[in-house]
C-alpha cells in the first residue's frame, strides 16, 4: 500500500514532467525574464509539495502551478524598486494580476519552443535551452547527459538567456514567412536531443523519452503541421528497436536484430502517426524518413524487406534535404533492390566526389557490399579501412567480426 | 511601452568584389534594401568606410601609444560599413541585414547597442 505522501510525491514528480515547461513558459510570458520564471516554478512545485498531502490535489494541477509561481513571481517583484516599476506596466496587461481565472492562462509553451530554437542561438545553446526551460531538466542533468561539464553547461545556459534577452530575440512563434524554416531548426533541436540519448547506452535513455516527450507537446501544438508528426513517428519507430540494437555491447546490424524483441505497440503508434502526417498531403524530410523506417519495421523478417520502396523513399529524400549520407544510404537500399553492383556504382561516385571523406561508414558500406557479392580481398581492404575511421567501440568490434568471418 | 531595440549592422566583406560608390548607388539589390529602410524609419546613421589599407589601429601600452598600419584584427572579412538601426527586435534586424547586398558575398553582423 501507498503511503498517502508517497502519492502526492508521484502526482508532483508528473505534474513537474507535465506541466514544468507551460509553468516556466507562462511565466516568461508574464515578466519577460527567463531566471525569475524558473526560479519561481521551482518555487510552486516546492509549494505543491508542502500544500497538496494537506488540501488534496487540485483539479487542475498545471493551471495550480502556474498561479502560485506568477503569484510568486509578483511578490518578489514587488519587494524591489525596479520590480515594482515592472509590476506597473504587468498591470497593462494584466488588468487583475491577483486573480485571473485559470481557465485563461494560454498555453505559453510554443513561443518558448521557438524562441529556445532561435538561430541566433549556437546550436548546443538551443539544445540546452530547450532540455532546461521545456523539459525542465537541471543543469547537472543536462551535462550529464550531453557529456559536458557542470560549470560549462551553466555558462552556456546563463549566456544563452543573456543574449535573448540582450540581443531582443522575440519571445513568439514567427510569422508565417519564416515560420517553415524555423519549424526546421526546432525539429532538429529535438531530433539531436533524441539521437544523443538513442547513440549511447542505457544510462541517457531518458534522454529519448523527453525528445519524444517535448516533440508529442509540439505536436499538440501545432497540429495542423505534418513535420512535427513525421519526426514523433520516426523516433517512435526508432524507439521500437532500441532493446536489439546492441548486444553484448556490439552493434547489431537491422538485418541481424531479434524482431521478436521489438515493441509492437511504439510500432503502431510510430505508423498510424506517420498515416496521420501524411493524409496532410505536405510532405517532408521526417515524413519520409518515418516512411523508411515503418517500411523496415513492418516487415516480418530481413528478407523480406521492401528494398524497391525504399530506395524510392531514400531518392525522394534527396530531393528534400540532398546529403551524401542519404546518398549513401540510398545506395545500399539499391543495392538490395537491384543487386549489388548497382549499389556498388553509386558507393564508387560518392567516394571519387570526396564529400564522404574519413566518414567510416563510407568503407563499411563498401565492405558490406563486396562481402555480398565481390572479391574478398577488396572486402577485407574495406572493412580495415573502415576500422581505422570507426568512432565508437561498439562500432569497431563489429568490423572486427564481419572482417573475420571473411 | 513598446521597446524598440537599437542595432549596429557592420556590413563585412573580404573586399574582392569592392564596387565602387557609384556602381553600388546603382545596384538595385542596394537600392531596394534603402527604400526598404526608408520605409521602416529604421535608419539611424550609416556610413560605408574606405578600404582596410587605409585602416590605423592605435593601441596604448603602458603609457606609450603604438600606432600600426592596418585593420585591429587580421580576418577573412573587415567591416565595410555600418548602419545604427531602430526596429522591433533581432528577427527584424535579420530581415534588415538580410537585405543587404554584402550579405550575398560577404556578411552582416548584427550587434545589439548596449543602452
Amino acid at each position: 500500500m501507498i503511503a498517502p505522501e508517497d502519492r502526492v510525491r508521484a502526482t508532483v514528480d508528473a505534474a513537474y514532467r507535465d506541466e514544468w515547461g507551460q509553468v516556466v513558459a507562462t511565466l516568461i510570458g508574464l515578466m519577460g525574464d527567463w531566471d525569475l520564471a524558473e526560479d519561481c516554478a521551482q518555487d510552486a512545485f516546492a509549494a505543491a509539495l508542502a500544500s497538496w498531502p494537506r488540501d488534496g490535489v487540485p483539479r487542475r494541477p498545471g493551471a495550480w502551478l502556474t498561479t502560485a509561481a506568477r503569484n510568486r513571481a509578483i511578490d518578489r517583484l514587488r519587494r524591489d524598486a525596479a520590480g515594482a516599476a515592472r509590476l506597473r506596466q504587468l498591470a497593462v496587461l494584466a488588468r487583475d494580476a491577483d486573480e485571473p481565472p485559470a481557465e485563461e492562462i494560454p498555453d505559453e509553451r510554443l513561443r518558448l519552443i521557438f524562441t529556445c530554437c532561435h538561430p541566433a542561438l549556437g546550436f548546443p545553446a538551443r539544445v540546452a535551452l530547450t532540455l532546461r526551460t521545456l523539459a525542465g531538466l537541471s543543469t547537472a542533468e543536462i551535462a550529464r547527459a550531453l557529456l559536458t561539464a557542470e560549470p560549462a553547461m551553466a555558462q552556456r545556459l546563463v549566456r544563452a538567456k543573456r543574449k535573448i534577452q540582450e540581443s531582443g530575440i522575440p519571445y513568439r512563434v514567427p510569422p508565417a514567412e519564416l515560420l517553415p524554416q524555423r519549424l526546421a531548426a526546432v525539429l532538429a533541436v529535438l531530433y539531436l536531443v533524441f539521437n544523443q540519448g538513442y547513440g549511447e547506452e542505457d544510462r541517457r535513455r531518458a534522454l529519448t523519452a523527453e525528445a519524444i516527450g517535448l516533440t508529442r507537446v509540439l505536436v499538440g501544438l501545432m497540429p495542423h503541421e505534418p513535420e512535427p508528426r513525421g519526426l514523433l513517428a520516426l523516433m517512435l519507430l526508432h524507439e521500437a528497436r532500441r532493446a536489439t540494437r546492441t548486444h553484448d555491447g556490439m552493434l547489431v546490424t537491422l538485418e541481424n536484430q531479434d524482431r521478436s524483441r521489438w515493441d509492437r505497440a511504439l510500432i503502431a503508434e510510430g505508423v498510424a502517426t506517420l498515416d496521420d502526417a501524411l493524409a496532410m498531403r505536405r510532405t517532408g524530410p521526417y515524413q519520409v524518413q518515418a516512411a523508411i523506417a515503418a517500411c523496415h519495421a513492418t516487415a516480418p523478417d530481413a528478407a523480406s524487406t521492401d528494398w524497391p520502396q525504399i530506395a524510392t523513399l531514400y531518392a525522394e529524400l534527396s530531393r528534400l534535404a540532398p546529403s551524401p549520407v542519404v546518398e549513401l544510404n540510398r545506395a545500399v537500399a539499391v543495392a538490395m533492390a537491384d543487386g549489388v553492383a548497382s549499389g556498388l556504382a553509386l558507393v564508387d561516385e560518392l567516394t571519387a566526389s570526396g564529400r564522404l571523406d574519413g566518414y567510416h561508414l563510407l568503407p563499411a558500406t563498401r565492405a558490406d557490399l563486396l562481402r555480398r557479392d565481390g572479391p574478398v580481398a577488396e572486402a577485407k581492404a574495406a572493412y580495415e579501412q573502415a576500422l581505422k575511421l570507426a568512432p565508437t567501440e561498439a562500432e569497431r568490434r563489429y568490423l572486427t567480426s564481419r572482417l573475420r568471418e571473411l | 511601452m513598446i521597446h524598440r531595440m537599437k542595432y549596429v549592422l557592420l556590413i563585412c566583406d573580404d573586399e574582392t568584389v569592392s564596387p565602387s560608390n557609384e556602381e553600388l548607388e546603382a545596384d538595385p539589390v542596394h537600392r531596394a534594401w534603402r527604400a526598404d529602410l526608408d520605409r521602416r524609419g529604421g535608419m539611424l546613421i550609416g556610413a560605408r568606410l574606405r578600404p582596410v589599407v587605409d585602416a590605423t589601429t592605435v593601441r596604448v601600452r603602458e603609457g606609450e601609444t603604438l600606432v600600426s598600419d592596418g585593420p585591429f584584427a587580421e580576418t577573412k572579412d573587415f567591416v565595410g560599413g555600418f548602419v545604427i538601426v531602430e526596429c522591433a527586435n533581432m528577427d527584424e534586424a535579420i530581415e534588415i541585414a538580410s537585405g543587404h547586398p554584402y550579405a550575398r558575398w560577404g556578411g552582416v553582423e548584427i550587434r545589439p547597442v548596449w543602452e
